[in-house]
């Protein structure tokens, strides 16, 4: 993919930048230009998410897809945010066997992978276990 | 989900008067052309009929350019199977690709425009290696959203299973037993890409792909081809002693990230377009006397039977204890051995699916064959729940 398809998402991988209807004030991330509950009637503006949540499922992936291989096996996990919408996403600094439905998560800011040893290096967001305040 | 009911009594009833299909496995002697053109004649030399009697061509496929580079299929296949200049054209929705493919063709006879319409699916997956071919499926999720941060198709079921678990308390050896019960059909299917039986422990010490989905909870990346022939019904006599009837047949949508989905345990575009094509049918799951769905993961089953309406959210996993959905059960599932032990060439199995379930009405099962089989239903998914196709055939009534 060229540079295009990476750069006109960076609000929403650096940011967690999503959306907001303000008709039905549902909240929605990734971005959608049109409010599917609303649609016409919809008005959508930008909403920031905290990016804190809980892991609502989870997995291990130990056969990577081509441009994954070296992070093998890795966490991904289908994240609630505070705020309600869901998204899927690595969970990183755990290890595998260590990671529960239910844990309090939060995003950090990590390189997602390389396009090729010289090509586009792709950062935005991961997610990381908080830690307890013991 | 609202539709033109009304005019459901208007149209054509539309019949199956031949099926074919190659077996399912890797094929590494032979192309997608070939392998189309083995199915669309095993079916044509059924009833007999010539190319030039079709009318219309259309063949499910998923990702011709992923897989092997190659767009503009259809043309493809119909050049291979010299039909020329019968309009072909492509379908594709992902693993549902072959039964949206048969869906529209189904149209096509029910509204009067054709009469022949011959629909195929076929895939060629084993050209590119492994990883690519992960990557390839994994297009079928949100890949902006999905398979962007490496989540791959097993990654994404993974994620239904392990809720699933969680919330209604399956086992891993109750998934297990759907890939044991489908690899013993699938023993009973010369056409099977496995014909080996499993047992319980063969898949519980089977490697992980992704956590709790190990390596026998999966389907197989696998090359094939199936195709049926179309006619109506009033004039199907002409073709066949034994035509099969399509007396349901619906499609819904879903959200396409998984993460957007309100309920994770439930694909609700399976619950729209049951309840379309039951009522379609004017039928109810008490009629269905055998099923074909959709397992590409174990997971895939568990929700199919409760999503169809053929138990109660939270209980399939009783069903599959109590073994009643094997052969001379109560209600037998996937009796080709699914896509689990059949094998899932993405754009051939919506196709296929209908094929057995033809065989089976026919009475044409061999060893595998469901006794006094009326009714069977057919049910194709493509990507996580983003399409479902419910098909349902029966014997003239």
């Amino acid at each position: 993919m060229g540079v295009p398809f990476h750069w006109r998402r960076y609000k929403e991988r650096y940011r967690l930048l999503g959306m907001k209807c303000d008709r039905c004030g549902q909240l929605f991330f990734p971005m959608r230009t049109v409010c599917p509950n609303c649609r016409r009637s919809g008005k959508v503006t930008p909403y920031r998410f905290s990016g804190k949540g809980k892991i609502f499922s989870y997995t291990v992936i130990r056969s990577p897809p081509h441009g994954f291989e070296a992070y093998a096996p890795y966490i991904v996990a289908l994240v609630e945010l505070e705020e309600g919408p869901k998204v899927i996403s690595q969970v990183v600094d755990c290890k595998p066997e260590d990671a529960r439905i239910g844990m309090p998560v939060e995003t950090c800011f990590r390189r997602i992978r390389s396009e090729s040893p010289e090509g586009i290096v792709i950062y935005g967001f991961k997610f990381k276990l908080v830690e307890s305040k013991q | 989900m609202t539709r033109a009911s009304e005019n459901l009594g208007k149209k054509r009833d539309v019949a199956i008067v031949a099926v074919g299909s190659t077996k399912f496995g890797e094929h590494w002697d032979r192309s997608l052309a070939e392998l189309a053109t083995e199915a669309g004649f095993s079916a044509a030399s059924e009833i007999g009929i010539a190319g030039k009697e079709l009318e219309l061509f259309i063949v499910g496929n998923m990702s011709g350019g992923m897989f092997m580079g190659q767009e503009h299929v259809a043309a493809l296949v119909a050049d291979f199977l010299g039909l020329q200049p019968t309009p072909a054209l492509r379908v594709e929705a992902a693993c549902a690709s072959g039964s949206v493919a048969l869906r529209q063709g189904y149209i096509a006879v029910a509204s009067g425009i054709y009469d022949i319409v011959a629909v195929g699916g076929v895939e060629k997956m084993t050209d590119i290696p492994h990883g690519e071919a992960i990557l390839t499926l994994a297009g079928a999720m949100d890949f902006e959203w999905e398979a962007y941060i490496g989540a791959t198709f097993p990654g994404i079921y993974a994620l239904i299973t392990n809720r699933y678990m969680h919330e209604y308390g399956l086992t891993r050896e109750q998934l297990a037993k759907v890939a044991v019960k489908n690899h013993y059909h699938g023993s009973l299917n010369p056409l099977a890409h496995f014909q080996n039986r499993i047992t319980v422990e063969d898949v519980l010490k089977s490697p992980l792909v992704a956590d709790p989905i190990r390596l026998y909870d999966c389907s197989p990346i696998s090359d094939g081809a199936a195709c049926v022939i179309l006619a109506p019904l009033e004039k199907a006599r002409k073709y066949t002693d034994n035509p099969i009837v399509i007396s349901g047949c619906a499609q819904a949508s879903s959200t396409l990230g998984l993460y957007d989905r309100k309920d994770l345990c439930t694909i609700d575009a399976t619950v729209n377009a049951a309840k379309v094509a039951f009522e379609e049918a004017r039928l109810k799951p008490t009629d269905v006397d055998l099923l074909e769905v959709h397992d590409a993961f174990t997971i895939g089953e568990v929700l199919a039977l409760e999503d169809l309406g053929f138990c109660k959210k939270g209980e399939a996993a009783k069903l599959i204890d109590e073994e009643q959905t094997y052969l001379g059960g109560k209600l037998p599932v996937n009796m080709d051995g699914g896509l689990k032990a059949g094998g899932h060439p993405v754009g051939a199995t919506g196709v296929k699916q209908i094929v057995e379930i033809v065989r089976q009405l026919r009475g044409e099962a061999g060893k595998r064959q469901v006794k006094d089989a009326r009714v069977g239903l057919a049910h194709n998914v493509g990507g996580s729940g983003a399409t479902a196709v419910v098909t349902i055939l029966e014997r003239e009534r």
